[in-house]
């Protein structure tokens, strides 16, 4: 599969599952399983993304700047920090630590 | 996209405007300014992990859907093009929850049913939740139009950006865009995470990520975390009735 494909494919998807919610009988999704089943694939996808994001690198687990950065955003986040500023601080302490030489 | 945290939603509502309408201008405003911001990030991220300007653009005009975006450039950094199928897979799973903003959004939208196919690709996380957050539906039909088309304007002038930049700069590691993309992915789940239910899901998410890196192909472990949310959605474990009816109608 070529990376046009997976781009123009993926779009397509999240394009037509947009429209879909246009077309559908409000009553389908409006009942509490399919609802719930859609919020919670939300968070366990997001969840799953932080941590191989955090700690994946070429297929295993590694443990570098990326753990500090990201512990320090969740603080921040539970502070109420805002959105862009908690990405920035987030990209400066990785880019710190990893300038110091630690944790590379 | 990201889901905006209270703020701006907040200001519109305790606001004395006169106005309806210029309270949801401002907040379309301010939310589409904070979301472009974070463009350039993905642009760069996705050069980075190997699109090219082209690729990386039409992302951001037909796809346009933050969360969806960042998860399929994700799974290529990680995978190359043979992760493709999971790419698309983990970037239609999250666009799923588009799918219910959709529902919520088409009565506010309105109109015949062109105007409804017009706005689904303007159908986010942001532009939901400032639409919803209007106290009327003049302004709630405002808020959704210019927090969609402004944030879609912005996010891909800033797409672009990013990208030529990312170009430019090349390791982009060594600027923390990598624990920053991190950080997005929290950002976006942070606002989520307000009942045991999500909690818990988020937490058994992350373990069965952590656990199936090592041993399996790029994409999977992110697939097989969605398993859990589907076991539980189903069951409703952790979740009361009442809980599960109020989270359908506010996320």
């Amino acid at each position: 599969m070529t990376v046009w494909q997976t781009v123009l494919l993926g779009s397509v998807a999240v394009l037509a599952l947009k429209v879909v919610g246009y077309l559908v009988p409000p009553s389908l999704m409006e009942r509490p399983t399919p609802a719930r089943v859609a919020n919670l694939t939300t968070v366990a996808l997001l969840a799953a993304l932080v941590v191989t994001q955090t700690v994946e690198r070429g297929g295993d687990l590694v443990l570098d700047a990326r753990v500090p950065a990201v512990v320090l955003s969740g603080i921040l986040f539970a502070f109420r920090v805002p959105f862009v500023v908690v990405i920035v601080v987030a990209a400066l302490v990785a880019a710190g630590l990893r300038l110091l030489g630690w944790m590379n | 996209m990201r889901r905006r945290s209270s703020s701006p939603r907040s200001r519109c509502v305790e606001t004395s405007s006169p106005s309806d309408t210029s309270a949801a201008v401002r907040a379309s405003i301010s939310v589409a300014l904070a979301v472009s911001a974070y463009g350039i990030s993905f642009g760069a991220l996705a050069v980075a992990s190997g699109l090219d300007v082209w690729q990386t653009c039409v992302l951001s005009l037909l796809m346009f859907s933050g969360g969806s975006q960042f998860a399929l450039i994700g799974v290529l950094a990680s995978g190359g093009a043979a992760a493709g199928p999971a790419a698309i897979a983990g970037a239609a799973l999250l666009g799923l929850r588009n799918t219910l903003y959709s529902v919520r959004m088409a009565p506010i939208v309105g109109g015949p049913g062109w105007r409804r196919m017009l706005a689904a690709p303007f159908t986010i996380d942001e532009s939901t939740a400032v639409a919803t957050a209007q106290p009327t539906l003049r302004g709630q039909r405002l808020g959704f139009w210019a927090s969609g088309i402004g944030i879609y304007v912005g996010w891909n002038l800033t797409t672009l950006l990013g990208a030529l930049l990312g170009d430019l700069v090349g390791d982009v590691r060594q600027y923390g865009l990598d624990a920053a993309a991190a950080a997005a992915f929290l950002g976006l789940l942070w606002p989520r995470l307000r009942t045991l239910q999500p909690v818990a899901v988020a937490i058994a998410s992350a373990a069965v990520a952590a656990v199936l890196i090592p041993t399996s192909p790029p994409g999977i472990p992110v697939l097989a975390a969605a398993t859990v949310s589907i076991a539980v959605g189903i069951t409703n474990v952790l979740g009361s009735r009442a809980d599960s009816g109020a989270r359908a109608k506010t996320s």
